[in-house]
């Protein structure tokens, strides 16, 4: 069996995905770096649900709508986020996260 | 001769840019956290969701692949430039990174990963008993509006505060006219 038609393969991959995005988390202190390292994670989450999806799923439409709800609510929170990184910048004139501790007491 | 039609044979083909789409997906997502340069790193998450929406057409869902281009690549990737112009200037110099919490974000993700990788080896998935062929755009639309309905209509309200949120946020700052 070819290995795009096996269910772990693709489990696999977005489990790959789903680390590195942890790791950008994790690891960078650049706002926007953090944000791009969620849109990876979410990622991942959408290639699990078309994978179950396709391979498991009774019905393989449904699947398609939850990752489409997935994109919308991934489209939402960035903007979100986005805008909240432009007025921490206005406010501390920088984007490190190490720098926002305002609130530390 | 035989060596040669076998090798462009469809599933040979297929294999190959499944690999291809594969590599994709993986080298931009490590562009995307690893790359110094901001601007690298968005270009790098472009990158991987173009091999994701490849992936996606693996998953026999083309329409699901189209719109993660258009969404992810089309506008939140393009978003993320615009906030990344309307930040800090790129010339100024960068701290250097602390040893320490690369190690320990490294301790993280890897521990998270080795979790998942015996998870993923212990389970055994079984398919639904009774699945259905149908894969067609005609049914995810009519899905949109009669089952999933009230959860289309609500994504939409979000995605309307959302903007009226983003702009009340962004425009903080700038004085009241």
């Amino acid at each position: 069996m070819p290995l795009f038609n096996q269910l772990n393969t693709y489990l696999y991959l977005a489990l790959v995905l789903f680390v590195i995005g942890l790791y950008g988390v994790l690891a960078r202190r650049n706002l926007i770096a953090v944000l791009i390292s969620v849109e990876l994670m979410l990622n991942a989450a959408s290639i699990n649900f078309m994978a179950f999806n396709r391979f498991l799923a009774p019905e393989p439409a449904v699947g398609q709508v939850i990752t489409l709800f997935i994109m919308a609510v991934a489209a939402a929170e960035a903007a979100i986020a986005l805008s909240i990184i432009i007025a921490v910048y206005r406010r501390l004139k920088s984007v490190n996260v190490e720098q926002a501790t305002e609130l530390r007491g | 001769m035989n060596f040669l039609s076998s090798l462009l044979s469809p599933q040979t083909m297929a294999s190959a840019a499944f690999f291809l789409v594969l590599a994709v997906t993986l080298l931009g997502a490590l562009i995307a956290v690893a790359a110094r340069n901001i601007f690298h790193n968005v270009l790098g998450l472009a990158m991987s969701l173009m091999g994701v929406a490849g992936v996606f057409l693996y998953l026999n869902s083309p329409f699901v692949a189209l719109m993660e281009i258009l969404i992810y690549v089309g506008a939140i990737c393009i978003a993320i430039c615009f906030a990344i112009m309307l930040s800090e200037p790129l010339h100024l110099p960068r701290p250097p990174r602390s040893f320490a919490k690369v190690l320990g974000a490294l301790a993280g993700a890897g521990a998270v990963f080795v979790f998942f990788l015996v998870l993923l080896k212990k389970t055994t998935w079984t398919p639904a008993a009774e699945r259905s062929t149908d894969w067609s755009i005609i049914t995810l639309g009519h899905y949109l509006l009669t089952k999933y309905v009230l959860i289309f209509e609500l994504v939409s309200l979000l995605l309307l505060v959302a903007m009226l949120g983003a702009i009340v946020n962004a425009r903080g700052g700038r004085g009241s006219s």
